[in-house]
């Protein structure tokens, strides 16, 4: 057998291991990833081998802890892909104009750009009123970043360059306050914002949406997983509802395709279709 | 170590480049013919507002089909999968797609290093990992991932190079196995690939490493 194999069957051993444990399941995770996330851990800790984590991972909820974290550093930034905003500028927000009250649950936040960006976009759209946002997680150290709403300064040009592109209405600078060296989201922009802890991976539905939001969460799960959590979506969502993906991520070979029809194939925005 | 060649791929080619690396894989690709046997995966590093203009030029000037690939798509010879800006590309061992926003590595997202070393653990000794031209040095850890792993490792020649800094720091690891100007490596890419399908790649290698370089 060679060293590659063996690496997998201990890559298994971890995954198994920690999910027996812990109750976190990460046996579902696109693989490749997760290798490369074991290895560079492995080198971080300056462990000998894979086996050698697991035995201290069984054994130390800290060291789970930090790989938890490790394994979920998805990194986002304020309106990431601007030409996706300009999209559901264009083509969602004239039905959510259109209801008394909606429900937005953005799954998988991360540290929360994308959440004040949607708020921001929804408030310049005169809705954000009438909206609900759900923003979780199933990493709580994230989720109190998301909360806080503090980012880096620097990121900030980028930030705004993205916020113009996305065909925002106002100054960016309009949003946040400069702080030691800082950028504190306003906090307006979280009064309709609950943030609270959710794992796409176990749990399960919890109020019916109108609008689910959730990019480049779904290329860390495989195909399985993917399904099951697009079935989450589907159940949640009502009919008319929007959803929201990764401009690289598709539901086209997933079980619920014939579910949804495409507002626009570019920027992955799919609505729910009523069923008889 | 190389589960993706159990779905019948048994070679790929990764080719990474910066600063001068399109108009270098411009020529590169140009000079393939339409029946290469293999599938070709890219990383180029480019501002993230790119939106596949890459993808589209290339497929302009290539005989092969270039795809600007959605996440978890799956992996066909003769086809070139360009990395989409602002995401890493790794490989599934299935042989697909996969694509991460993780952070940033060499500063770069997507890293030549991140697509090599993944495409090393997919396709251990039957891969062939090239570097182009660019101005800092990713890539330089990703050929010696894919020489550890028994693949074959090419640099294009720093001299030629519009910029020399990223072929030389890969170079300069003393993992690469030969050093090509572009026209002959468009001439020879087809033979190296074939020539391993007796057994590794690298044991039917007429020429010697020129690590001396």
């Amino acid at each position: 057998m060679q060293a590659g194999q063996i690496e997998q069957i201990e890559i298994d051993l971890l995954l198994e291991a920690v999910y027996r444990r812990y109750g976190y399941d990460f046996r579902s995770y696109a693989r490749a990833s997760i290798e490369r996330r074991v290895r560079q851990f492995l080198s971080r800790q300056g462990l000998g081998s894979i086996m050698e984590l697991t035995d201290q991972v069984l054994h130390d909820p800290k060291l789970f802890s930090s790989l938890a974290r490790y394994f979920s550093i998805a990194v986002t930034e304020l309106f990431r892909d601007p030409w996706a905003y300009r999209v559901l500028r264009e083509k969602v927000v004239p039905v959510l104009q259109t209801w008394p009250h909606f429900k937005v649950w953005h799954a998988g936040c991360s540290s929360g750009e994308e959440v004040y960006s949607l708020a921001i976009l929804l408030r310049e759209e005169e809705v954000y009123h009438r909206s609900t946002i759900y923003a979780t997680d199933f990493n709580d150290s994230v989720l109190q970043q998301a909360r806080e709403g503090i980012y880096e300064i620097d990121r900030l040009k980028d930030a705004t360059r993205n916020y113009q592109g996305a065909g925002g209405k106002a100054s960016f600078s309009d949003y946040y306050h400069a702080r030691y060296g800082a950028a504190v989201m306003d906090g307006s922009l979280r009064e309709r914002i609950v943030f609270s802890n959710h794992n796409l991976v176990t749990d399960t539905v919890f109020s019916e949406m109108h609008l689910i939001f959730c990019r480049n969460v779904l290329i860390y799960f495989d195909r399985g997983l993917q399904n099951r959590v697009l079935k989450l979506f589907d159940e949640s969502l009502v009919n008319g509802g929007f959803l929201c993906l990764g401009s690289k991520e598709d539901i086209q070979f997933t079980e619920v395709a014939d579910r949804y029809e495409v507002v626009d194939r570019q920027a992955r925005i799919f609505k729910k279709k009523a069923r008889p | 170590m190389s589960q993706a060649r159990d779905m019948g791929i048994q070679r790929a080619v990764v080719i990474g480049g910066s600063a001068g690396g399109s108009e270098a894989l411009l020529r590169l690709l140009g000079g393939l013919p339409v029946d290469f046997p293999c599938p070709i995966l890219v990383v180029l590093h480019l501002h993230h507002s790119d939106g596949g203009a890459l993808a589209q030029h290339l497929a302009r000037v290539s005989k092969l089909e270039v795809v600007d690939p959605s996440d978890k798509e799956p992996i066909v010879p003769g086809r070139v999968y360009v990395a989409p800006a602002n995401y890493h590309m790794l490989v599934e061992r299935q042989g697909s797609i996969a694509l991460s926003t993780e952070e940033r590595v060499n500063w770069s997202r997507p890293s030549i290093d991140v697509l090599m070393e993944s495409a090393a653990h997919a396709w251990g000794d039957g891969l062939i990992a090239i570097v182009l031209s660019g101005a800092n040095s990713d890539g330089a850890q990703g050929l010696v991932a894919v020489k550890a792993a028994g693949g074959l490792t090419i640099a294009q020649n720093p001299a030629e190079a519009t910029y020399g800094v990223m072929p030389q720091a890969a170079v300069d690891t003393g993992a690469v196995d030969l050093v090509m100007d572009i026209p002959e490596m468009a001439q020879r890419l087809p033979d190296l690939v074939n020539m391993g399908r007796r057994g590794p790649l690298r044991d039917d290698l007429m020429e010697r490493p020129r690590d001396e370089r």
